[in-house]
């Protein structure tokens, strides 16, 4: 399943030298003949040598080059010689369009090779064990395989530059950075935020942001993706695990950690699992034994998240359809990625208002611990530390924005990446993948099918339809879609539109919203018009089509990822990434999904019973009503893509 | 005065090429030029006729014709007095590959330090678009529109690579694209392009009116026509010279004035530095190829202290995109210090000479690529000269 539309390609802003280039011929049928070390075959017209020696089996390093991202060529480490060729030639910059020769190890190129890596290691501040990446460093994994035992050209004594700590989600180490340009050509081209750009020249360029602002002050979204595919440490998540162990350590502390579907998807992976092996039940004991007081599952307040907007997103379209009453205009987009809505108040900040009001599933969350969960328990709130476990680095951000207090405290303290996590139980002493497994904690403790698959691309699409559908037509969705599974908005293409036809035949409104709209008899028959986006790229795909009228501007909901894949691929995920990887987690998370139906337990959200005592002891005037807008929803800040 | 020696381009009569042009077919206009043997006049030595077949094969909505007058190589100094003296001649030779190869476009990319010729050039252009030289239906060939405009460099070294001239065209940082694919399939704005030096278009003219049999009887059988040296340094009479392709080194200081000389540096900064034993060389394509820079360095000149203008200069100019030439330029500015003070172990310099044969052929583009010759050919030939050096504690 490669990830095919991640690159924008018609709204490209990469300049042309570091994107895929366009060669004769390429993806036709036509073969070319390929003599590579001992193989001779014929491959297809455009593949490039380094594709070709993959395929084969054959290794060629590689350092600059990123299965993500379009190529760049920069960092010679992938040289090999071509038989004719005065020079040697980056085997992934090469499409092959005629016969040619290639020996990839010949003395010239070990010898080439073994030089960039020494050069490299010149410019590189920093001592391995004292960095997080260490034993996941691509230039660390570079010197060990060819033998670096001393530093030919030098070593920095000293760093250079210092270490940009100004956003609350990314951290800025060029001392390490050894300007292989994926973090640009990440947030250029993978994601079209472009906050990163190489500036300077010869050994004084740096990858530097507008006027060499902090990244705290530019316009990045957070959303980690550079961090992903940073070969070294110079980007990381700003590490909150030290605040979490002092509150653990604090006894007066009630610590209370949330965690969404995608780390437990993903964090098998820093313990030596195959991507996509599911720990959900392991990490819960794994957490207990770290010190956490209550784990729960983010996908409660997944699940309410959907009745809440899928609540607005009725009356949206019933204002809009039926009282004519546009001030809260279709389509409506999800808010549950951050990296998102900092994405459209930057970009499209005329569009706020086609934004759902409802917070992120891990700001609900917050809100509802230190107010709902804290006097049913009889806690002060101002001793609950709520963490949350996002594979995200945006939600770090998140819970920082002003807005985020609604309990009267900072409904959540601290967010957690994946890989942070799994620092902290690896600090422990746990081998995670040997814990038994323990069951969420209540009063949260079950959640839904639908809650998980929010870690997917279109997972929050497919949970609101599941639960839209039984709305108003009354039936089982099982009845339209096999085991409720809504295929046509899942998969992981950029951006997809799906229509659903609702029937003549519509049924009661459930008790749950009858005091919002009388009757479904408005709907009957009516297209469903919904539209997903993963990556940014592609988000701005959609919203320029919307911009010219498009046929997403016709779409009555938009979910809307910054992630490629979705929360899956996000940015606090473990390292390394790639379009196979990211597919694993999700079939780890649909397999979730499934065996909630399996089990027998709810896979839609409006069945989750907590949600249901939820309304019925706390937000007594129902979704939308006074204390959810006052506890669970939220305003944005048009913040523009100037900055002073 | 620069110009030293008689120039064939003040007896080639204006527009006289362009008017032939217009009355053949444009796969006529590019025999000639093949016909002629011309290699590109920029150093690299691509025969200018392939490279015009090349692009007006390809397909492309448009197509582009690129002067390359981002002359930044140290010591050369050719184009600006070819864009002084004849203008004319170069955008005529524009025309005339625009024609041939089906663009509607070109642009003369002009070094930023040569601001001043602007002007003068502007006022040429204007002139030609008055005679219908330029603009619809040039010379009143209804399937041939034609207009050039002038596009300001900014004093990077690099954007004399065509690739990187071609990314600045486009508002990107000057820096070399990958290749293949080239240029003349995917150029500017993904169009096919031709990046052709100001002399080679000045010559193009020229043969346009003389002939290609005219252009193919002077210089050698590989090296065809006449070239244009700019000679600098330790000799009586700097400045522009032309002479015949396959003219050794010794005739050349001859005409310049020079029986001293310690040492010549052909190319440039990124050229080969000769010794006196091998001024016997020919200056063309098959022996030493040059895009025109000549510096010659008399007996009191320490050769340590030319690698190291030379290096400082790279180390300054190189774009700073692949490992080799952003690192590799320093590494070996570090070493020829080292060395001035004798502080440089033999180990060390052979450390230095490989890396620099990394560098060679590992690098990107052109840059970094031909960044070392100038200091490995120093360390070959002046060995004992740049050796033993006295350990100066001051300099450490």
């Amino acid at each position: 399943m490669k990830d095919t539309n991640a690159c924008a390609d018609d709204t490209c802003r990469a300049p042309v030298s570091q994107r895929t280039q366009v060669v004769d011929a390429p993806g036709t049928s036509a073969t070319v003949k390929l003599k590579i070390d001992d193989h001779e075959l014929n491959i297809p017209m455009g593949t490039t040598i380094l594709e070709a020696a993959r395929e084969l089996g054959i290794h060629i390093p590689t350092l600059c080059h990123h299965d993500d991202l379009c190529v760049a060529g920069v960092c010679r480490v992938c040289l090999v010689e071509v038989e004719g060729q005065n020079t040697l030639q980056a085997s992934c910059a090469y499409p092959i369009t005629q016969p040619i020769t290639v020996k990839t190890h010949t003395r010239k190129v070990r010898q080439a090779r073994r030089h960039i890596i020494d050069l490299l290691l010149s410019k590189h501040y920093g001592e391995c064990y004292s960095c997080f990446r260490n034993n996941n460093c691509e230039l660390q994994s570079l010197a060990k395989e060819y033998g670096v035992d001393f530093f030919r050209f030098g070593h920095p004594e000293k760093p250079l530059y210092e270490v940009d700590r100004s956003s609350y989600s990314v951290v800025r180490d060029m001392n390490k950075c050894v300007l292989c340009r994926r973090c640009i050509r990440t947030c250029i081209d993978l994601q079209e935020v472009g906050v990163l750009e190489a500036a300077g020249r010869s050994d004084g360029t740096t990858i530097s942001t507008y006027l060499d602002k902090p990244l705290g002050e530019v316009v990045c979204i957070n959303c980690g993706q550079c961090i992903n595919r940073c070969p070294t440490g110079a980007l990381r998540a700003k590490d909150r695990t030290d605040d979490v162990w002092a509150a653990i350590d604090n006894p007066e502390k009630h610590v209370v950690i949330q965690t969404a579907p995608s780390p437990r998807a993903g964090i098998g992976e820093e313990f030596n699992q195959e991507p996509g092996t599911p720990m959900t039940w392991k990490m819960n004991t794994a957490l207990k034994r770290c010190g956490f007081d209550k784990v729960f599952d983010t996908n409660f307040t997944a699940d309410l998240t959907i009745i809440e907007e899928g609540t607005e997103l009725i009356l949206r379209l019933y204002k809009n359809l039926v009282q004519s009453d546009s001030s809260q205009p279709l389509p409506q987009f999800t808010s549950c990625s951050p990296g998102w809505v900092k994405y459209i108040e930057h970009f499209y900040p005329e569009y706020l208002p086609h934004v759902s009001t409802c917070k992120s599933p891990q700001q609900m969350f917050g809100a509802l611990i230190k107010t709902w969960y804290a006097r049913m328990n009889n806690i002060d709130p101002a001793n609950i530390v709520s963490v949350a476990l996002m594979p995200c680095s945006a939600k770090k951000f998140e819970c920082n924005r002003p807005e985020m207090r609604d309990s009267g405290y900072k409904d959540v303290d601290n967010g957690l990446t994946t890989r942070e996590l799994a620092q902290m139980i690896r600090e422990a002493g746990i081998d995670l993948p040997e814990m038994p497994k323990s069951d969420f904690d209540n009063p949260f403790g079950t959640a839904t099918g639908s809650g998980v698959i929010f870690g997917s691309t279109g997972g929050v699409m497919e949970a609101a339809l599941r639960s839209v559908i039984e709305f108003v037509t009354g039936k089982k969705v099982e009845n339209f879609y096999d085991h409720a599974n809504i295929i046509p908005v899942r998969g992981f293409e950029g951006c997809r539109y799906a229509e659903l036809q609702i029937p003549d035949e519509v049924g009661p409104v459930p008790e749950l919203i009858q005091h919002l709209v009388p009757n479904w008899d408005w709907l009957k028959g009516a297209t469903l018009k919904v539209g997903i986006a993963h990556g940014t790229a592609n988000a701005k795909k959609v919203m320029e089509n919307i911009k010219a009228g498009g046929k997403f501007s016709e779409c009555h909901f938009i979910e809307f990822m910054a992630c490629p894949g979705g929360c899956l691929g996000g940015g606090g995920q473990p390292i390394p990434t790639s379009p196979e990887i990211r597919a694993a987690r999700a079939r780890a998370i649909y397999a979730e999904d499934a065996a909630y139906g399996d089990a027998g337990k709810a896979r839609k959200s409006h069945e989750n019973p907590a949600v249901l005592r939820l309304y019925s002891e706390f937000l007594t005037n129902g979704p939308c009503g006074h204390k959810s807008h006052h506890l669970l929803h939220t305003h944005y800040t048009a913040r523009g893509k100037y900055i002073g | 005065m620069t110009i030293r020696n008689n120039m064939t381009l003040s007896s080639v009569e204006k527009n006289k090429g362009l008017a032939a042009a217009m009355k053949m077919e444009p796969a006529g206009v590019i025999g000639i030029i093949r016909g002629s043997g011309m290699k590109g006049r920029g150093g690299a030595g691509f025969p200018t006729g392939a490279k015009w077949h090349f692009a007006a094969s390809a397909k492309g909505e448009r197509k582009f014709v690129v002067c390359n007058a981002d002359e930044g190589e140290p010591g050369t100094f050719k184009d600006r007095v070819l864009m002084d003296e004849w203008p004319d001649l170069i955008f005529e030779g524009m025309t005339i590959a625009g024609y041939a190869i089906g663009a509607q476009e070109g642009i003369l990319y002009l070094r930023g330090e040569y601001t001043y010729i602007r002007k003068a050039l502007e006022e040429c252009l204007a002139k030609r678009r008055e005679e219908n030289l330029l603009g619809n239906h040039v010379l009143g060939n209804s399937n041939f529109s034609f207009d050039i405009h002038i596009h300001m460099g900014c004093g990077a070294y690099v954007c004399g690579e065509e690739t990187a001239l071609i990314e600045s065209l486009e508002g990107y940082r000057g820096e070399a694209r990958n290749r293949p694919p080239f240029p003349v399939n995917t150029g500017l704005n993904g169009m096919p392009t031709i990046v052709n030096n100001v002399e080679t278009f000045a010559w193009t003219s020229a043969i346009l009116v003389n002939g290609a049999d005219w252009f193919k009887a002077i210089g050698t059988s590989k090296s065809t026509g006449p070239k244009m040296l700019s000679i600098s340094g330790d000799v009586e009479c700097p400045g522009v010279y032309e002479f015949p392709m396959g003219t050794t080194v010794n005739d050349v200081l001859d005409a310049a004035g020079c029986d001293c000389a310690k040492a010549v540096i052909i190319g440039g900064a990124s050229g080969h530095c000769l010794p006196p034993a091998e001024f016997s060389r020919a200056i063309c394509y098959e022996d030493i190829s040059t895009g025109g820079a000549v510096i010659v360095f008399g007996p009191d000149r320490d050769m340590l202290d030319v690698a190291e203008s030379f290096l400082e200069f790279f180390a300054d100019e190189s774009c700073g995109q692949c490992t080799p030439c952003r690192i590799g330029n320093v590494k070996l500015l570090e070493g020829v210090r080292m060395l001035k003070c004798g502080k440089c172990s033999t180990n060390c310099l052979r450390d230095l000479c490989a890396l620099g044969e990394t560098m060679q052929c590992a690098s990107k583009c052109g840059l970094g690529q031909s960044s070392p010759n100038a200091f490995l050919s120093i360390v070959r030939h002046f060995k004992n000269e740049i050796l033993g050096r006295a350990c100066t504690a001051a300099e450490s």
